[in-house]
């Protein structure tokens, strides 16, 4: 079993008058990557913040190993941040800005020298050591940024959307090398994102946020299939949700018609809602399917078409690969595993 | 923007006319003897000579020991006002600021003539210290004064542009040197500090350029018998009516303070 190494404990802040977290409870592992994930103003910021030290809780705990750490400053903790927009030091060099932590720790020169070389091939700018930070790219700044933290050994990494400020392409990349790096070094990596696809590629757990609260806490599978409620999936990938009664374990009711699904554990004739993911309806004739439908529109993606299919009781949104033309009478085919039911906003 | 270059000529001849011309012509007054008519002139190194006597050199020893002082005060009396200034909410930084360069908004003249009246024998001060029983201390006319009216009078000078590096200072680099492991007084000597040395080193160069050229105030407060080097320059000019002696002190006063800046951005650029 894995330790425990952070213990966020009914964490709450107020600036002013408004309170950013209500009472998050998150415990965090060893080696786990793990991304607080929510639209901004969620509060994973300030989440992150406060394990850091820049933030003092309004109220609650942070435990590390333990031990209750949310009153002891940031050059105290054995965490260490890589910043939103990098922070590097403009008056020194890429090598000096990596050595800061280790020069004030009074290692040796050399031992210095060393691991900053070490940790420049780790990141892959080795030779760049004289360079001037503020000439390099911001992929490069990142790597330096991350070698900066890293030379330090921490127990535990924190990034606060560190590559929000880089093209569509770098981005892709360094979010593999960053995953890579973490499994290098095996420490902790917590991650702050608004961008779901980041979050679903790279963790290993993920922390859905809204409003200062915890929505879900899971895998990345589980998050998307089984999403807890309608916040986590409208923004987790795109969904049809659909308002419906759980009749008992495995049958639920939406639209006048009764489904077979895979979800139990719900009161019976409970009031639910249903994620219904746009890849997982397939289109069939009419006669085939318990919902039919005209196809409204369609819009070539890429690689699916999205589809448009007014029912009786709303439009349904379809990702398919084959193609309908507008006006076609169709119906919606759905298996037993496609229906995902989750408890309505605010019952739970 | 080549649209705009005939905008320039204005300034140009401005310039020309307001500063290069009149520096020409106080070259030209150093290196001329007196009494030349325009067209016969004669040439001299005497101007030059006659500084190198002691009386002199003194005078611009003093100078610049006072300059040196007054900028030294308010480097460490500035330094922290203005951090605590960048510190505040946003809303207090502007009054602050407000408050610091309002004394500015009031005649030079009428702020030392206030002093003169704070600092006389029985100027306020010592009658405040008679009531306490205290026997009046002499201050008009001492270094004291001299250096505590080039203080007050330059301080903003000093204050703003710290305050200016320091506020645009993006405060992450300041959690990031938190973060990496250095306490408050080493992220103050490693990143704040570093990094505010541009506005120091334009804080420095303006209160001791403005010190050391002065004249008005060391008059005032220091007297009559108080000789600096603008005073001096003053006195050749106005009473003594020597203009070709005063204008190679100009030179020399020039030539120094050009020097000097040249180190103070080389200082500058260094820290980069």
């Amino acid at each position: 079993m894995k330790n425990k190494l952070i213990e966020l404990v009914d964490l709450t802040k107020n600036f002013d008058d408004q309170q950013v977290l209500r009472g998050i409870n998150l415990d965090i592992y060893e080696n786990e990557f793990l991304t607080l994930l929510g639209p901004s103003g969620c509060g994973k910021t300030t989440t992150l913040r406060i394990i850091a030290g820049f933030e003092e809780p309004s109220s609650g705990q942070v435990l590390f190993n333990g031990i209750e750490i949310s009153k002891l400053p940031p050059y105290k903790r054995e965490v260490n941040t890589v910043f939103q927009k990098y922070a590097l030091f403009p008056h020194l060099n890429v090598a000096e800005n990596i050595a800061f932590g280790l020069n004030l720790k009074k290692m040796d020169k050399s031992v210095i020298a060393q691991k900053v070389e070490r940790m420049l091939k780790m990141v892959g700018l080795s030779g760049f050591e004289n360079r001037d930070v503020t000439l390099l790219s911001g992929g490069q700044q990142q790597r330096v940024a991350i070698a900066r933290a890293l030379v330090n050994e921490p127990k535990v990494l924190l990034l606060d959307e560190p590559l929000g400020a880089l093209d569509a392409k770098i981005r892709k990349a360094m979010q593999v090398e960053l995953k890579k790096i973490q499994r290098e070094v095996g420490i902790t990596f917590i991650y702050v994102t608004h961008d779901q696809e980041e979050a679903l590629s790279m963790s290993d757990t993920v922390v859905v946020m809204n409003n200062g609260e915890i929505q879900q806490i899971g895998t990345p599978t589980d998050i998307y299939n089984e999403p807890e409620n309608r916040f986590v999936a409208s923004f987790i990938g795109e969904s049809n949700i659909i308002e419906g009664t759980m009749i008992k374990d495995f049958l639920v009711e939406f639209d006048g018609n009764r489904f077979e699904c895979v979800d139990k554990g719900f009161p019976e004739n409970e009031p639910i809602e249903v994620v219904l993911r746009p890849e997982d309806l397939d289109i069939v004739s009419p006669e085939e399917a318990k919902i039919t439908g005209t196809v409204r529109n369609i819009t070539f993606k890429g690689v699916h078409y999205e589809i448009l299919i007014e029912t009786e009781n709303r439009t349904y949104t379809v990702h398919t690969t084959d193609y309908a033309e507008v006006g076609r009478k169709v119906g919606l085919k759905l298996g037993p595993e496609d229906i995902h039911v989750m408890w309505k906003m605010g019952t739970y | 923007m080549k649209q705009y270059k005939h905008l320039l000529k204005p300034y140009i001849i401005w310039a020309a006319v307001l500063i290069v011309i009149p520096l020409i012509l106080i070259a030209l007054y150093a290196f001329t003897e007196e009494g030349n008519e325009v067209l016969t002139l004669s040439f001299t190194f005497d101007n030059f000579r006659k500084f190198a006597e002691a009386t002199y050199v003194n005078v611009i020893l003093k100078s610049f020991r006072l300059g040196l002082v007054t900028t030294v005060i308010c480097l460490a009396a500035g330094y922290p006002l203005a951090f605590i200034i960048s510190r505040s909410p946003e809303r207090v930084q502007g009054l602050l600021i407000l408050l610091v360069t309002i004394p500015e908004w009031i005649n030079m003249l009428l702020r030392t003539y206030a002093w003169m009246n704070l600092l006389s024998d029985n100027g306020i001060i010592n009658q405040l210290l008679g009531l306490l029983g205290i026997d009046p201390v002499t201050m008009m006319y001492t270094d004291f004064s001299v250096i505590l009216g080039l203080v007050c009078n330059f301080m903003p000078f000093m204050v703003i542009p710290i305050y200016t590096s320091l506020s645009k200072m993006d405060h992450s680099l300041i959690e990031a040197a938190y973060d990496l492991g250095a306490n408050r007084f080493q992220t103050f000597w490693k990143v704040i500090w570093k990094l505010s040395m541009p506005g120091v080193v334009n804080g420095i160069m303006m209160v001791f350029l403005l010190s050391i050229s002065t004249f008005v105030i060391p008059k005032l407060l220091g007297g009559g018998q108080y000789m600096l080097i603008g005073n001096l320059i003053e006195s050749q000019f106005i009473s003594v009516g020597d203009w070709n002696f005063g204008a190679a002190i100009s030179l020399i006063l020039a030539v120094i303070i050009l020097i000097f800046m040249h180190f103070m951005k080389k200082m500058d650029s260094q820290d980069d």
